[in-house]
């Protein structure tokens, strides 16, 4: 298995550093001939959306990305990752990869003083440690998304089909279970198990 | 402070790491640097080359000229205080920036103590020459770190000597013995507990951008092959002919800094570089400021 890591800004190292502890390989995607290689999952990870949505489409990245997540490719999204997924960002009008139906909210708990750390149950793992940082939530969802976490009757985690994304960052702590999961997901589509 | 706001602050720099933090002085300029890819602006009622040139006592910006900024951009938006001057952070804090730069480019407010940046829920990146340096703003409560370079005068050279002379540094801890440890601390005069750190990691506690002096994406390119997790640009874009084309191109730089091709292309028809001044010609040594 191999997983292709978004790294255009901000925190793909830590996935990265993730995938290694469960012995999952990754390589980063900073240009379009990085897209040669080939990959059986995407991890799109925190940082500036409004970054990089701008160099996706610069440095071509954009719509191979885009063909290969509609065309079910397992993608993961963490913060401005689950902003580049959604089909509806509320407070903004940019829409990205548009793919997942839900309609997300952007800096939803205000600036950095409203950065914080909670524990909550993910559906189908447990209790689990999540970190927001600027973070975003997901007012609805519709379609066949599930949820599959809330804090505070705010939807912070959701899945539709191959497509898994966190309004947190599993990478910034030490918990790999959301890793493993996604792992999961990529190893079942590999084998052709439609999710 | 507890430690989890520390945890939240190192935090927010890291999801900073592979951009750009751009300085800017009014909202269109704001506008133009998140247009142009800036992972954060830095808002300042004059950038350090007008400071520079302008001379006298330099001090926190207008909270409005900030609050100004922050409702033009949805980036996080960064603001500079005087070293030591914690009334000014606080005033800061309380408008709610994102992160407060407690900075040699303002006329330092004590030339003795930096803020205790532990009593702060807002995290603090400072300025560090060296490690020893580093590690006394980090112990101090700093959440994120960047090269003093020489700002305002475009002239690169002090941020590399700053970032070669940390890597170095860094590097020989890390292959010092666990004995000779308490001496390192002892030398570089911070806790034991941070050199054990860097000993143990091989890089700082806390996300390491380089700033001062960065005008050209290859200047921009040439920190980040140095080890910088990201790039400050001050001046050096908006004292440009033009400020969104080389925005946008230092932004590209920094994601694909290893990659020449790219790079040459990135700084065809950039216009007009700042002019900048040399190391030799400047009367204040900013980065001398607060050790």
């Amino acid at each position: 298995m191999q997983i292709g890591v978004l790294a255009l800004q901000g925190a793909f190292i830590e996935h990265e550093q993730m995938l290694s502890q469960i012995s999952v390989d990754s390589f980063e995607i900073r240009r379009k001939r990085d897209l040669d290689k080939p990959f059986d999952g995407l991890i799109i990870p925190g940082g500036e959306s409004t970054v990089q949505g701008k160099l996706l489409r610069e440095l071509e990245l954009f719509e191979p990305l885009k063909e290969r997540i509609i065309a079910g490719m397992p993608v993961f999204g963490t913060c401005a990752g689950l902003l580049l997924l959604a089909k509806k960002i509320e407070n903004d009008d940019r829409v990205h990869f548009g793919a997942m139906d839900i309609t997300a909210v952007r800096n939803a708990y205000g600036r950095q003083l409203g950065s914080f750390y909670t524990q909550a149950e993910f559906k189908g793992i447990g209790k689990i440690p999540m970190t927001f940082i600027r973070a975003p939530y997901i007012e609805s969802v519709y379609g066949s998304t599930n949820v599959l976490a809330s804090v505070d009757g705010k939807i912070v985690a959701a899945r539709e089909g191959n497509m898994l994304v966190t309004a947190f960052h599993p990478e910034l702590n030490e918990d790999l279970s959301v890793h493993k999961y996604f792992a999961e997901m990529v190893s079942a589509a590999k084998n052709g198990y439609k999710a | 402070m507890g430690n989890d706001r520390f945890e939240l602050n190192k935090n927010l720099a890291q999801m900073l790491k592979g951009g750009v933090i751009m300085d800017v002085t009014t909202p269109e300029q704001a506008k133009i640097a998140e247009a142009a890819g800036a992972c954060a602006v830095m808002a300042l009622e004059r950038i350090p080359a007008d400071i520079r040139a302008a001379g006298g006592v330099s001090r926190m910006s207008d909270p409005k000229m900030i609050k100004g900024i922050q409702n033009a951009v949805s980036i996080p938006v960064m603001a500079k205080c005087r070293i030591g001057h914690f009334a000014e952070a606080q005033i800061l804090q309380a408008i709610e920036i994102d992160y407060i730069d407690e900075s040699e480019v303002l006329s330092p407010a004590d030339d003795k103590y930096h803020i205790d940046k532990t009593k702060f829920d807002v995290p603090f990146v400072c300025g560090a020459k060296d490690l020893g340096e580093a590690l006394r703003r980090i112990n101090e409560g700093a959440s994120m770190i960047r090269t003093k370079g020489e700002p305002g005068t475009g002239d690169v050279v002090q941020a590399v000597r700053h970032m070669r002379m940390m890597q170095a540094e860094i590097r020989r801890i890390a292959s010092a013995s666990e004995d000779e440890l308490f001496d390192v601390a002892k030398q570089l005069q911070v806790p034991y507990d941070l050199v054990l750190y860097v000993h143990e990691n091989k890089k700082l506690p806390v996300v390491n951008f380089a700033a001062g002096g960065i005008a050209t994406p290859a200047d921009a390119a040439l920190m980040m092959q140095l080890g910088a997790e990201g790039v400050f640009v001050g001046s050096g874009i908006f004292k440009s002919g033009n400020p969104a084309k080389r925005a946008a191109a230092i932004v590209k730089a920094v994601t694909n800094y290893n990659d020449p091709k790219l790079l040459a292309e990135l700084s065809e028809d950039l216009g007009e570089a700042m002019a900048g001044i040399n190391e030799q010609e400047i009367e204040i040594l900013m980065a001398e400021r607060g050790k």
